[in-house]
């Protein structure tokens, strides 16, 4: 079970990433952004941070980059990715997943833990947890406000790749949503920050059981 | 040659800092302002030329996020 942790000029996760992979029990490489392939893996992680100053749009330059690339092929190739943050702000620029991510609703950098509810347990992501559980997540974001149209809302309610919902919006997303799926559940991007609410250390380990099921289900894959 | 790009939040996209703009005009005094949007510029410095379709493809491909902005294209 391997994965790979793609490293930007700006990402401030990536090791926080890579710790929580590897407490689950995959092998992690990190994959720096001029490279041109991605090792064979199972799981690629986008991180957070501020890749590239967040210039232009947030994500917007990282998502160019030559590796980004590869993530694009990786997951149309069916494999599994998972972006936090900085992470899903990439994975929506890509358009690997639907959707944008706007200034928050307050104008305000917003750090502190939040509320979520889990609102689909049907992704290798989500299975640890119980449908309408709610956890404690850490939050670090100036742009984690979700846009889509009503459209694409509506099928993402449609087809339960709701992942996560903020029990107290705290950023004005749309339909209250904090992460969402890929249409075949294979790729998950969310803006709270699991990795940094997964051991005893943390104060708070909410955040690991949505990695505890990822050697499982990637080696039945 | 050069082009100057504009980019603009969609209508319907909430513009939380252009919001924040128009507060504070109105609290210097400015009355009747009743909405303000943000957008960006963006300058060019290009090879003689470059097509306007060169351009749309720069704005498509990064310049501008079409699920949330929209785009003009001013060549000079």
């Amino acid at each position: 079970m391997k994965a790979a942790v793609i490293v930007f000029p700006g990402s401030n996760c990536d090791r926080d990433l890579k710790r929580a992979f590897e407490q689950a029990g995959l092998g992690v490489e990190m994959v720096w952004h001029k490279d041109t392939s991605l090792p064979k893996v199972d799981i690629v992680g986008i991180p957070g941070g501020f890749s590239f100053g967040d210039y232009l749009r947030c994500g917007a330059i990282a998502a160019q980059s030559p590796i980004c690339r590869e993530v694009v092929a990786h997951t149309e190739r069916g494999g599994y990715a998972f972006g936090v943050c900085n992470g899903f702000q990439v994975l929506t620029e890509t358009g690997i997943l639907p959707g944008a991510l706007l200034r928050n609703a307050n104008l305000k950098y917003i750090c502190r833990t939040v509320g979520l509810k889990v609102e689909t347990t049907e992704s290798v992501f989500t299975k640890g947890y119980g449908l309408g559980d709610e956890i404690g997540v850490p939050i670090a974001h100036h742009d984690g406000n979700y846009f889509a149209d009503e459209a694409t809302l509506d099928a993402l309610e449609g087809e339960n790749r709701v992942a996560f919902r903020y029990t107290d919006n705290p950023n004005g997303s749309a339909r209250d949503i904090a992460g969402i799926l890929s249409s075949n559940r294979r790729v998950l991007g969310m803006m709270p920050h699991p990795e940094r609410a997964a051991e005893s250390a943390h104060g708070n380990e909410d955040g690991a059981r949505l990695f505890a099921h990822l050697t499982e289900v990637l080696s039945d894959a | 040659m050069k082009a100057r790009v504009h980019v603009m939040l969609k209508n319907g996209v909430l513009d939380p800092q252009g919001e924040a703009v128009r507060h504070a005009l109105g609290a210097l005094g400015f009355d009747g302002v009743s909405g303000v949007r943000q957008g960006k510029v963006i300058e060019l410095d290009l090879a003689d030329g470059t097509t306007e379709a060169t351009v749309k493809e720069m704005c498509e491909k990064l310049l501008a996020n079409t699920v949330i902005e929209s785009y003009t294209i001013e060549l000079s």
